[in-house]
């Protein structure tokens, strides 16, 4: 079998700056075509876990090919044409211990009608649309999904997930591997879910799409900028996910994602420190993203169906984004949008964003009473986040004593040293004005 | 992930190459690359420009700037169009560039788009222009 540019394997490999380039353009063609391929692949198999692995296999033959033959004139083609060679091999391989895929491994042939399909733009739409639905299948693990999604339909590899996650590259590896075993053993179909099944699943999907997002733009630790490109590879999946199914609800995850990415300039300070919202210079703000946020929110309104829990946070985003300052906040819409989130989403945490809106909009006493409602229900008692709020509203109130007690029962429940430290400053600041 | 420009140069011979083309094919062609970079997610501003016989030169090459209509001509390489990319490397907005349409006798000039956090920030023109990007929302 001729295969386009192979090498035979285990031949040493000189990294020139030849190798260098066509390793970066293996690494390009792959981010922009993984998902078509694999997708193409696992329509023509029906086997997913196969289609990745021979995807994998392909890419790796392309790293070691185009560095002595170049990047071919169809690099997509290419990859397909080696992902669908190897899966033939494969299913010869397994012929020998079940005759229906000797039939299958003829089927699937150079021959093979619809071979081609992978420029058919429908055909295109509803493989990656199938890949993303079964990476993000409810029969895997949280952990699972982002790894397989970052995988299949971003095109990264366990490297940079690895990376990404500050985990070890083996670690990575194995949660692919047991992803696509889990995906097997419960025969989960290659497929676009049902209509009636797909607005259940869609959720699983934007979760993943905002965890790979949250996880990307939590300044917690790692190498920073490859936690941005973590967040701005969310990002992407998400215009990628408008495209393929425009619901309101991906359209208000956009939404969100673009306008809370449009602070990211501002949010940390010439040291690397986190800036709050109320003190970010919001001159730094991406006006160009605020501007395709704003525009994925109108998508998502003028749906009229009313606004999802990623459609109302993007509506919150886009009233900071609008005003000018914390004070020129309209903190009344902000309120009414947080009781609407309450409705669709209930959650304590959304309970004290209200009472610390409400506060803005109508002094530090009706959002105490909020936060004292919260505090007797006994929701978030093991929170920092509780007595801290209170601390807050008790300090605009004037009761610097009260205040100081909530400080410190924050600082005791607060599992984060820069946050800790930063409660701790607060208390002590309040300590030194009452000896004056 | 970084902003690039891909900047249309069109040579004479390219132009005169697809003066027949069917309107509605280009448009075909065109959109679906497009809708390829829509897809991708990666796109995030794209321009053409009017017809080069529309162009208007003001030369410098002498002491007072002198006025002409037409294409700059000692080049043949005309300034066509823009687009600007989202993307995760300057390989992936070469590869995309690789499949633009009707690209034949074309050049494609690929560049970085710096932010301007790249720029001094204390400076009194960055600050001025940090306020009118804020006003207009500007890329």
């Amino acid at each position: 079998m001729s295969r386009p540019g192979s090498c035979e394997p285990g031949r040493p490999q000189h990294v020139t700056m030849d190798g260098q380039e066509a390793r970066r353009a293996v690494e390009a063609v792959w981010r922009m075509e993984s998902a078509r391929i694999v997708g193409a692949l696992a329509r023509y198999t029906g086997d997913f876990a196969l289609a990745e692995d021979v995807a994998q296999e392909a890419l790796a033959e392309a790293l070691v090919g185009w560095s002595t033959s170049g990047v071919p004139d169809s690099p997509a083609s290419w990859l397909l044409a080696v992902g669908r060679r190897r899966a033939i091999d494969a299913f010869r391989r397994r012929s020998a211990r079940d005759e229906r895929y000797a039939v299958l491994a003829r089927d699937l042939d150079e021959s093979t009608a619809g071979a081609d399909d992978l420029f058919d733009p429908d055909a295109i739409d509803d493989d990656v649309l199938a890949l993303v639905f079964t990476a993000c299948h409810p029969v895997l693990s949280r952990e699972a999904r982002v790894a397989l999604t970052l995988r299949v339909v971003g095109g990264l590899t366990s490297d940079e997930i690895a990376k990404a996650f500050l985990v070890p590259v083996p670690t990575v590896q194995a949660r692919i591997t047991r992803a696509k075993k889990t995906l097997a053993a419960a025969h989960v179909p290659f497929a676009v879910p049902e209509r009636h099944e797909r607005a259940e699943r869609i959720g699983s999907v934007l979760s993943v799409i905002y965890l790979i997002f949250t996880e990307g733009s939590s300044a917690s630790g790692g190498d920073a900028w490859i936690r941005i490109d973590l967040a701005q590879e969310a990002v992407r999946l998400a215009r990628v996910l408008v495209r393929l199914t425009p619901e309101p609800e991906v359209f208000g995850l956009l939404a969100l994602l673009e306008l809370t990415a449009a602070r990211f300039p501002a949010r940390l300070d010439a040291h690397g420190e986190p800036v709050l919202l109320a003190d970010q210079d919001r001159r730094r703000w991406d006006r160009s993203a605020i501007l395709r946020g704003r525009a994925a929110l109108a998508s998502a309104v003028a749906a009229g169906r009313g606004l999802g829990p990623y459609g109302l946070q993007a509506a919150i985003a886009a009233c900071h984004a609008d005003a000018p300052s914390v004070d020129q906040t309209d903190w009344d819409r902000i309120v009414v949008l947080y009781e609407a989130l309450g409705q669709v989403a209930p959650s304590p945490v959304v309970e004290l964003n209200r009472a610390v809106a409400l506060a803005m909009a109508s002094g530090p006493a009706a959002g105490l009473r909020l936060v004292d409602e919260i505090a007797e229900r006994g929701d978030l008692a093991s929170s920092h986040l509780l007595p801290s709020v209170r601390a807050e509203l008790l300090v605009r109130l004037g009761a610097r004593d009260q205040a100081r007690e909530e400080y410190a029962r924050a600082v005791e429940l607060c599992g984060n040293a820069a946050e800790r430290a930063v409660l701790e400053g607060k208390a002590d600041a309040l300590g030194r004005d009452l000896d004056r | 992930m970084a902003k690039y420009m891909l900047i249309m140069r069109t040579t004479d011979e390219g132009l005169a190459k697809f003066e027949n083309v069917d309107f509605d094919e280009m448009l075909e062609m065109m959109g679906r690359f497009n809708e390829e970079l829509m897809r991708a997610g990666v796109l995030l501003a794209a321009e053409g420009l009017e017809d080069p016989a529309e162009t208007v030169v003001v030369d410098f090459s002498n002491e007072t700037p002198v006025v002409s209509d037409g294409p700059y001509g000692e080049t043949k390489e005309l300034f066509g169009g823009y687009y600007i990319l989202d993307v995760a490397s300057k390989q992936e907005a070469v590869e995309w560039a690789k499949r633009l349409p009707y690209a034949q006798g074309t050049k494609v000039e690929i560049r970085r788009v710096p932010t301007i956090d790249e720029f001094p920030q204390d400076n009194e023109w960055i600050q001025k222009e940090r306020a009118w990007r804020e006003q207009t929302g500007q890329l």
